[in-house]
């Protein structure tokens, strides 16, 4: 395999997985939140706020692997 | 000739990460884009509280009820009585970044210039600058400390959590901070760029096949979703340096 279709098939990799983890992670915020808006009406704009935070938290590491994949397709 | 300059559509889209200099000091689009969402930012800020009524025009009930937004949900809910020192910050960034994004999807321009990494690259810095101005002014070099060595944890876990809270702090809240942003309104404008492209070449080259409506479709659907990442993600940079700032000023978590 030569160095540029390496590169090709890690930048693929790289942000298929990268947006494993976070998938789920945002499924377990999301749904949590819901969980205790249901729970506690009053608290729903809290909780959101909470929610949002949470998920920016989560994403950064899905907007990692999309620029990891930008800078090893930049190299194919 | 600005004006022509501002509503230009690229030639190819390797033109997203490469833009020439159009004046001098190496202005280009981007450049004039950021400055029109200051100057919209600055009437925004400026025209409707100029000569406050009591019955309030249209543009002063939306500017009073968006100010109010980000001074009870962001400066208040966050940092705590202490925002008001910080609303010179927060307010200007919101509304500046907001400006921003939503030029993604103004017609004619359709370029967000939070996509170019400079711009989420040079507010993060500042933003880092801040809260850690604020925290040494505030407490010292205890905030060093205080930061790196957690009150509370065990001496043994130290040799752990010292480095993980070194590199948390003073590396990943500045890069990640930007990289959000960044990233966000580059996949966002990826997005409608490969969408809008591919029903327009459906278009041109079968149009018998009947084919186009459907990423045009996915393309209008997808242009609503990024007026709403617009606004969240000037939201979430906001609340973020809210959040950053709160934790210099209150140490114990």
């Amino acid at each position: 395999m030569d160095i540029h279709a390496a590169a090709l098939l890690g930048a693929g990799l790289a942000y298929g997985l990268a947006a494993i983890g976070p998938g789920i992670g945002i499924g377990i915020v999301a749904g949590n939140a819901v969980q205790a808006m249901v729970r506690q009406p009053e608290m729903a704009g809290q909780v959101r706020a909470t929610m949002f935070l949470g998920i920016a938290f989560t994403e950064a590491l899905a907007l990692f692997g999309l620029l990891l994949f930008f800078i090893l397709f930049g190299q194919a | 000739m600005i004006l022509a300059q501002i509503v230009q559509v690229p030639s190819d889209i390797n033109e997203m990460f490469d833009w020439p200099a159009i004046l001098p000091f190496g202005i280009n689009r981007v450049v004039l884009l950021m400055f029109l969402a200051a100057i919209v930012t600055f009437l925004f800020l400026y025209l409707p509280f100029r000569t406050p009524r009591i019955v309030p025009t249209k543009l002063q009930v939306a500017a009073e009820a968006a100010v109010e937004f980000v001074k009870k949900d962001i400066g208040r809910d966050i940092i705590g009585p202490e925002s008001v020192n910080y609303e010179w910050l927060l307010i200007p960034m919101f509304f500046w970044i907001l400006f921003l994004n939503i030029l993604e999807v103004t017609p004619f321009i359709n370029f967000p210039p939070t996509s170019r990494m400079a711009i989420p690259a040079f507010m993060a810095v500042f933003v880092y600058v801040v809260f850690l101005f604020v925290g040494m002014k505030k407490h010292g070099l205890r905030y060093l400390f205080r930061t790196v060595v957690p009150e509370g944890v065990p001496k043994a876990l130290l040799v752990l959590v010292t480095p993980i809270e070194i590199i948390s702090v003073f590396f990943i809240r500045p890069i990640s901070l930007a990289v959000r942003l960044f990233a966000n309104m580059l996949a966002g404008h990826i997005m409608l760029t490969v969408f809008f492209l591919t029903s327009a070449a459906y278009f041109v080259l079968s149009p018998k096949l009947l084919a186009f409506p459907i990423p045009f479709a996915f393309a209008v659907a997808i242009t609503g979703f990024e007026i709403f990442v617009g606004v969240l993600q000037a939201f979430i940079f906001t609340l973020l340096t809210a959040v950053y700032i709160e934790s210099s000023i209150h140490l114990e978590h």
